[in-house]
């Protein structure tokens, strides 16, 4: 079973040379830890920053150099700052090549839920729903479970939705997953030491498996 | 043309009860603090907030929702603030979630003179309710109109006597855009200068669309949340 660290790691592999990427809250955020430093990757941040950094070194902060996270953050050669409106431009211009988010579910057609639960605080979907309707290549970073013990990939979401038949990929700490088109989550990969009952057992949504499913690779 | 006013009491005159503002800032970075301070001291209320955040209890608009003034809160993320939420739950605040970039644009769409955007953001949710959808080139987008707000009141970095204004790293944020889109817009800065001292092609925001600016005093830019990388 993979822990958080290891789904980033794992999520970063999917990342490639060139790519402008938007990182979500949470796991997502670690992703960043680790691109290899030989790619050329630069970070999108929706508050109006291409070319995001790491956190300063402490008394390097500077109040108005955030994240979308709020946190206090760097900016690399070649940074471009830009408004929100900009932001979300190239955002819906699909100029973001990948965009990696959290979800509390996802629907084995793509459907994403991340942003409310009826009833709890609502806090806001932020630039979600924005990232979700134009990214041509989402991948979510989520527990395959939650902390009820219920399982995240359903056949139809039950929370209010952040957008519809958006989400492609899917890595949990369990597998990796391609989310088809026609409907229902194929398993690519299975996590070192988790078979393919275990991940049956987790997914309520319709899984795909065809032939033999080969250990994840960290 | 005379925009320069003395301190952020005299920017805020005209605002009144009722009335719909938008304030500039993403999460903490880039907030208009001394108007923010000004219109607490007002005690101007039944405000229609536009602002991506609501601040923290005791910073930024949640200072304006601690002294009851603001009546609705139209805003992209407001996690992070109790008073907020007690407000929320109890009824006593009306709040109007939408979308990140939709939020932008309506902004934008103002400040260009649009009466509406289309974006994809929300389509097959509930933002989607009520509002009127349209395909182009097989893909539906959301009817969405652009803002009407009476005040915009914005933070920028460097301002000249004209209005012309630039800002500083990721607190430009919202600013530009509602710079744009106010009735009239107000900003303050942290260094007021003589025309002529800003290079024009570096210039963010037009003085056209700035009508009262000020040099603010004593700016706190509260961190949200610190975080720093191991030496």
């Amino acid at each position: 079973m993979l822990n958080k660290e290891d789904i980033a790691k794992r999520i970063a592999r999917e990342i490639k040379d060139g790519f402008y990427v938007n990182l979500g809250i949470g796991i997502p955020t670690l992703v960043a830890n680790y691109i290899p430093e030989e790619m050329d990757v630069v970070l999108q941040s929706e508050n109006g920053l291409l070319g995001m950094g790491p956190f300063p070194y402490e008394g390097g902060e500077d109040p108005d150099t955030i994240n979308a996270g709020k946190q206090t953050i760097t900016m690399l050669p070649g940074s471009a700052i830009f408004d929100s409106a900009m932001s979300f431009g190239m955002i819906r211009a699909k100029k973001v090549n990948l965009t990696i988010l959290g979800a509390m579910e996802v629907s084995e057609n793509g459907d994403i839920a991340n942003w409310k639960i009826p009833g709890k605080m609502v806090k806001g979907m932020g630039g979600a729903m924005d990232l979700v309707a134009s990214a041509e290549n989402i991948i979510v970073a989520m527990q395959h479970v939650n902390k009820a013990g219920e399982s995240k990939l359903l056949p139809k979401c039950t929370l209010p939705l952040t957008g519809v038949k958006c989400v492609k990929k899917i890595v949990t700490e369990l597998g990796v997953f391609d989310v088809l088109t026609e409907g229902g989550f194929k398993l690519l990969e299975r996590a070192p030491g988790i078979t393919v009952e275990d991940i049956q057992q987790a997914t309520a949504g319709k899984l795909i498996v065809e032939g033999d499913i080969t250990e994840m690779m960290l | 043309m005379n925009k320069v006013v003395k301190d952020a009491d005299t920017a805020i005159k005209g605002i009144s009860d009722g009335m719909t503002l938008m304030l500039g800032g993403f999460g903490l970075c880039g907030l208009p603090e001394n108007c923010i301070a000004a219109l607490v001291n007002s005690g101007i209320k039944d405000l229609t907030c536009i602002s991506n955040n609501a601040g923290v209890d005791d910073f930024g608009i949640g200072l304006m929702l601690k002294n009851r003034q603001v009546k609705k809160m139209i805003s992209s993320y407001v996690g992070e603030n109790a008073e907020f939420e007690r407000q929320l739950l109890s009824g006593e605040l009306e709040v109007e979630l939408i979308p990140q970039g939709t939020l932008a644009t309506r902004c934008m769409a103002a400040g260009y003179g649009m009466p509406a955007i289309f974006t994809p953001a929300g389509i097959g949710t509930e933002v989607a309710e009520g509002k009127e959808i349209r395909n182009f080139n097989g893909k539906d987008y959301l009817m969405e109109m652009a803002f009407d707000a009476d005040f915009a009141i914005v933070k920028a970095w460097k301002g000249d006597t004209m209005g012309n204004l630039v800002y500083r790293s990721t607190a430009r944020n919202f600013n530009p855009v509602m710079a744009m889109a106010g009735k009239i817009t107000i900003a303050e800065v942290e260094e007021l200068v003589e025309p002529g001292e800003l290079d024009p092609d570096h210039v963010h925001t037009p003085g056209i669309y700035v009508h009262r600016i000020f040099q603010g005093k004593n700016y706190e830019k509260r961190i949200e949340k610190r975080t720093v990388s191991e030496r």
